[in-house]
């Protein structure tokens, strides 16, 4: 019903449990949530410096580790400058 | 699965979602499923200058183990209906 079919091949952010932010492009998932996401990079935040962007390449993600699945508005993140933006990193899921 | 029910009722009802990792999300109910999986439209992240991370994001999937509260609009949900099955349903499982 809340299935993840809309976000395939579209660019997406992952929200992990342990605070990690990963983008990538969906490309394929199955019915335990987890999700294979291509051309994949992690942001780090920081409050010293702008954000870093990591290339991971492809990636499998298990379903139990993510919190969030959005999806990224290309036009509007590209107009983002992100070695403008300082922040904490978000905090880790806590039961 | 009552409470399946409750949030089937909601969709395109505006609801506020906090996550374990303390994020407070805005966004219309788009879609639930059996594990509370939640899916949110024309998102809005409470106190967005500390979490900028989702600024480009418009719409969310959100795992429903890791939702803290989910704020409901109080007028769309009838109270004593919902106190009067709760009761049916714990009756029945005592049985």
């Amino acid at each position: 019903m809340a299935g993840l079919q809309p976000y395939v091949d579209h660019r997406v952010l992952l929200i992990l449990q342990d605070g990690r932010a990963i983008v990538g492009v969906m490309a394929g998932f199955d019915q335990k949530s987890n999700v294979v996401l291509s051309d994949t990079k992690e942001r780090v935040y920081s409050m010293e410096e702008g954000v870093e962007e990591i290339p991971l390449g492809l990636y499998l993600v298990k379903g139990d580790q993510i919190v969030l699945i959005g999806e990224l508005d290309e036009a509007a993140d590209k107009a983002v400058d992100l070695s403008t933006i300082r922040a904490e990193p978000l905090p880790p899921i806590r039961y | 699965m009552l409470i399946f029910s409750v949030f089937k009722t909601l969709t395109d009802q505006t609801v506020s979602v906090e996550l374990k990792n303390d994020l407070s999300i805005t966004g219309t109910l788009k879609s639930v499923d059996q594990f509370l999986n939640i899916r949110l439209d024309n998102i809005k992240v409470q106190d967005e200058a500390r979490h900028p991370h989702m600024m480009a994001v418009k719409n969310c999937f959100i795992r429903g183990s890791v939702v803290r509260y989910v704020q409901l609009p109080a007028e769309h949900v009838d109270t004593q209906l919902l106190e009067d099955a709760t009761r049916r349903e714990t009756a029945v499982q005592k049985r």
